[in-house]
């Protein structure tokens, strides 16, 4: 379903762009002619295993690896003290703040562990099997430190501390204030006018990203050359701090991201064993591999989300919000990794969502523990933000004896007030919230289904239906390099395109953008197809090695269109503009008289004459014959930086059954419409539509990480960590409103989030839509069974999942506490 | 070590493993059959599934010396020639597969989904599935997928395949 509105941008007709093209990539992935990094053999490669703390905060007070070298066909054992002076510290690139505390981050541990799964030895040898066998000869011992896990416990006076030699466990304490910073009124004063306010705690409970493909990184070794073959999102990034991290001189360290089988955020980091391979390779002068098993990718992978919320909201009676006030406790885990501490700021400008609030006022803390760090996963601070205050429209909604569509209604941005600037300080670009909210309205078949839930609640059946609302917006095409650099990160936000046209007239793209399953290839030769009027099949697509594809800022925050492929139609008007001096010298006409379409330059009024663009590549090729003053190529690079995020935005409908006898909660059925701007590859686009929903509902219903009271990781398999099957998950109704991107040439606003942002609450919300008649005000994530039973029969909301004392948000508990208490 | 004889995609092998060595690794370390792949160490994700002697197992649950003197067919060995099977066709032309990392181990469970039953409803083939973990598709286009096979390898005389 497809509903179309008048674009606020004209782009050009185009045939590519916009059709349903079926994915170039799936070629050698159907077929299992595949490249993953843990595929590769390089002679004499050697085999790296871990030897990883099983306690989660310690000192080291004994380690001997004498037995582990005389295994069989061990070439090495190391520890940290081997590699103390050279492994310098894992990059944090975003300080949020000037004063952010951090402590450093080892590679492998060199006197004190401050995680379970923490690095302490590594065994390298001929094969995996010896390396891991011989992991167990290891003498090691530990002496107990106390362990941090519950923040709100980790951030009193007097706390217990992870790292000794910091003065409390609170990295940084990051504000945005919307009346000091202009862009809204004082919200003490909101707060004190008000004439309701609700306040809440929500729980975003910690989660895994759980990519399929296991991390492994290859280093090979040519002199003092290195190439590390890694299953990552970032190898441009990765490049960069690698060579910093190591010493490695950058212009000696390639970096390739081969195929990679997911990343959702997961893999957008500079991993200690990315690292440690390269230091081993380095002492050894032989090539090496590590390749991680599940438990240790469960354990030892950066986590996601992960934070208390205390949100409270200001309104009148007739439901016209009037401020925002959020508090967060953001868990960093035990060190900051390379987005560590960004992840809840990303999340700070977003939680007035699509509301006119005058008021907003946000504070974050992060704080350690003594849990593997958290990072970006599939949202990154955004989902965190649209959970809470989705969540709470439908509390206010309560508050006010409202429809929460109503409510929703009264207090979002109209269309004809885009652009709109919101209380954060963001320029929404475009967007309908009606519109998108009428289309899924119907798509669900909204009516019917509140006539069947007041059925079922008048008769009392045991199987209750409820109703849960989404309206969302995200900030997606990350970023404007001047944005983030008043946010004090690390790096720009540009991407990269070069196009090289070849003398048989077939195209190169090479793009910065590295994928990992979102279909590149496809798009962008969709992208180039028009812009220089060549054959689909004409185009590779060429990304993820440092050495082919030199500048890049890789691929996260539903970037890779908005702003790659934009560098991408950047890149082809420059070579359009190359060949069109050619094409006048060739065709003896003057430049103004040429036009440009289908791939052929003709000159006006004379049809028929004319000249292809790849014909120009192989005429500059031959140079025979050009123009003086130019050089003998038409090809040409682009970076393209933007001057604003996308908005997309879109309502999201879920249909929630809950067996009040049992606490079994079913999706009867999930519609949502989303505009993300103008679509490139809708077969693409309802992938990850998909996806992202499979990710968003499984936050809700099936996902935790949890760690025990000694700091142990009890979910580290599948069998624990329930990443949802077929079984669990329903069938989707997507559909789409379309109003292009203002931001960029492609109209395209970004979609690798959108689902993952926007579900997860319209999931509680229909839950507790079905049974808050019976009491219930909140339940904890996710969703299991027990908690809905206890949450219904016993009260509360539902309590924790692991058993009494064990759980890391201090135990089962249920305040309305909000922004007073919390302080 | 144990010798072993196997018959993998159509040639036969014979090598030397020791005891405790897993077909999957068998397949990857020894005979470079790296289209097949390890997701997990539980026997939880599926995406090491190919076919022993013309059933689907997982092959990280199956010790390389259980397969001495048998017929595994991976997902290298369900084309024939340059013709994909309907189901690699199926996963392409319904979009089942992003990253691609579970799509060796889901063609070949569905491919035995279809052997088993030739016409499942979608809820059969999201239950026929279920040992197998998709992180990226949320399961809808490789329902679809399967449905589409179904559809054409019940309409060919040739029936179910590999
Ligand atoms: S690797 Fe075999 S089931 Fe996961
Ligand atoms: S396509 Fe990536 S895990 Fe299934």
């Amino acid at each position: 379903m497809t509903l179309t509105d008048e674009p606020t941008t004209v782009t050009e007709p185009a045939k590519e762009v916009g059709s349903a093209r079926l994915r170039k990539e799936d070629g050698r992935l159907i077929t299992g002619k595949t490249n993953w990094t843990d595929n590769m053999v390089l002679p004499g490669m050697l085999h790296m295993a871990f030897l990883r703390s099983p306690v989660a905060h310690g000192t080291i007070s004994n380690l001997d690896v004498s037995a582990a070298k005389d295994r069989p066909n061990v070439v090495a054992v190391f520890t940290g003290q081997d590699f103390k002076d050279e492994q310098g510290s894992i990059p944090c690139a975003w300080p949020v703040t000037p004063d952010m505390v951090n402590p450093g981050h080892p590679s492998i541990a060199v006197d004190t562990v401050n995680h379970v799964g923490e690095a302490v030895a590594i065994v390298v040898a001929r094969t995996r099997t010896a390396a891991v066998d011989a992991v167990e000869a290891i003498d090691v011992d530990y002496t107990n430190i106390p362990v941090v896990l519950d923040m709100e416990e980790a951030v009193k006076d007097g706390a217990d501390l992870v790292h000794a030699s910091t003065s409390s466990n609170t990295s940084y304490h990051f504000v945005f204030d919307a009346g000091e910073a202009g862009t809204g009124t004082d919200t003490d004063a909101a707060f004190a006018d008000a004439e309701v306010t609700v306040s809440r705690r929500f729980v975003q409970q910690r989660l895994i990203p759980a990519f399929m493909e296991p991390r492994s990184a290859v280093v090979g070794v040519s002199g003092d050359n290195y190439t590390l073959w890694s299953a990552t999102q970032i190898p441009h990034i990765l490049r960069v701090m690698g060579a910093l991290t190591t010493g490695i001189p950058e212009h000696k360290l390639r970096v390739v991201a081969p195929d990679v089988g997911g990343g959702f955020g997961g893999k957008l980091q500079v991993c200690p064993e990315e690292i440690l391979a390269l230091l081993v390779a380095r002492r050894l002068g032989k090539p090496v591999k590590w390749t991680e098993t599940r438990s240790e990718s469960l354990m030892t992978a950066h986590h996601g989300r992960d934070q208390v919320q205390f949100i409270d909201v200001a309104a009148k009676k007739d439901g016209t919000v009037t401020g925002l006030r959020v508090r967060l406790l953001a868990d960093m885990g035990a060190y900051l990794r390379l987005i560590t501490p960004g992840v809840p700021a990303l999340g700070a400008f977003m939680f007035p969502g699509i509301y006119k609030f005058p008021a907003y006022r946000f504070e974050c803390d992060g704080v350690f523990t003594n849990k593997v760090p958290t990072d970006a996963y599939r949202g990154a601070g955004r989902p965190e933000a649209t959970f809470a205050i989705e969540r709470i429209m439908d509390e206010l909604a309560v508050e006010l004896d409202m429809d929460p569509m109503e409510l929703r209604r009264k207090n979002w941005i109209n269309a004809e007030e885009f652009p709109f600037t919101s209380v954060a300080g963001l320029q929404y670009d475009s967007g309908d919230y009606e519109q998108a909210t009428q289309a899924a309205l119907e798509l669900l078949g909204y009516d019917e289904l509140r006539a069947e839930q007041k059925q079922r609640r008048e008769s009392g059946d045991p199987v209750q239906l409820g109703i849960g609302i989404s309206t969302f917006t995200e900030m997606c095409g990350l970023a404007p390099s001047r944005v983030l650099g008043s946010l004090a990160f690390g790096a720009g936000g540009w991407e990269q395109a070069s196009i090289r046209m070849l003398p048989t007239g077939k195209v190169e793209v090479i793009t910065g953008s590295t994928p990992h399953g979102q279909g590149h290839e496809t798009a962008w030769s969709q992208i180039a197809a028009d812009q220089l009027g060549v054959p689909f099949e004409d185009i590779e697509v060429l990304h993820g090695d440092t050495a082919v594809s030199a500048r890049g800022l890789d691929t996260y925050g539903s970037r890779s269109l908005v702003v790659g492929g934009t560098a991408v139609v950047k890149a082809a008007e420059k070579v359009v503009a190359k060949a069109r001096k050619i094409a006048a010298h060739l065709l003896e006409a003057s430049e103004d008289d040429l036009e440009f379409s289908g791939g052929k330059f003709s000159v006006k009024g004379t049809p028929g004459a004319g000249l292809g663009i790849q014909e120009i590549a192989l005429a500059i090729f031959a140079a025979h014959d050009y123009p003086e003053g130019i050089e003998p190529s038409i090809d040409a690079e682009a970076a393209f930086d933007p001057v604003n995020f996308s908005f997309p935005h879109g309502t999201h409908l879920c249909a929630m059954e809950v067996d009040t006898d049992t606490g079994f909660v079913k999706i009867r059925k999930y519609a949502c419409v989303d505009d993300i701007g103008n679509i490139v590859n809708p077969i693409i686009v309802e992938g990850q539509m998909h996806g992202g929903l499979a990710q968003g509902i499984s936050q809700a219903l099936y996902e935790e990480a949890i760690y025990d009271a000694d700091g142990n990781l009890t979910t580290g398999t599948f069998v624990d960590y329930l990443v949802p099957s077929a079984m669990d998950l329903p069938t989707f109704h997507t559909g789409n409103t379309t109003h292009a991107a203002t931001s960029n040439p492609l109209g395209a606003k970004g979609v690798g989030e959108a689902g993952c942002i926007a579900s997860t609450p319209a999931v509680v919300n229909a839950a507790l839509d079905a049974v808050r008649h019976l009491g219930v005000k909140d339940i904890l994530m996710p969703l299991t069974p027990e908690r809905v039973w206890r949450a219904i029969h016993q009260g509360g909301d539902g309590g924790a999942r692991a058993a009494e004392g064990s759980n890391a948000y201090g135990g089962a508990r249920t305040t309305e506490s909000g922004y007073e208490e919390a302080k | 070590m144990t010798q072993i004889n196997v018959r993998v995609d159509g040639a036969s092998y014979v090598d030397d493993v020791e005891p405790r060595t897993l077909l999957v690794h068998y397949l990857r370390e020894q005979l470079g059959k790296v289209g097949t792949v390890v997701g997990c160490d539980t026997s939880n994700c599926g995406a090491c599934t190919v076919h022993l002697d013309g059933e689907s197992v997982k092959s990280c649950t199956v010790l390389a010396v259980q397969a001495d003197g048998s017929e595994v067919t991976t997902i290298e060995g369900i084309a024939d020639g340059a013709t994909l099977h309907p189901m690699q066709k199926a996963f392409h032309e319904q979009h089942g597969l992003q990253c691609g990392y579970c799509t060796p181990g889901m063609i070949m469970a569905s491919i035995d989904l279809l052997k088993n039953n030739p016409n499942p409803s979608e809820h059969e083939i999201r239950e026929g599935i279920e040992g197998n973990l998709c992180r990226c598709t949320g399961y809808v286009n490789i329902v679809r997928a399967v449905q589409q096979a179904a559809g054409e390898m019940s309409s060919t005389t040739t029936g179910a395949q590999a």
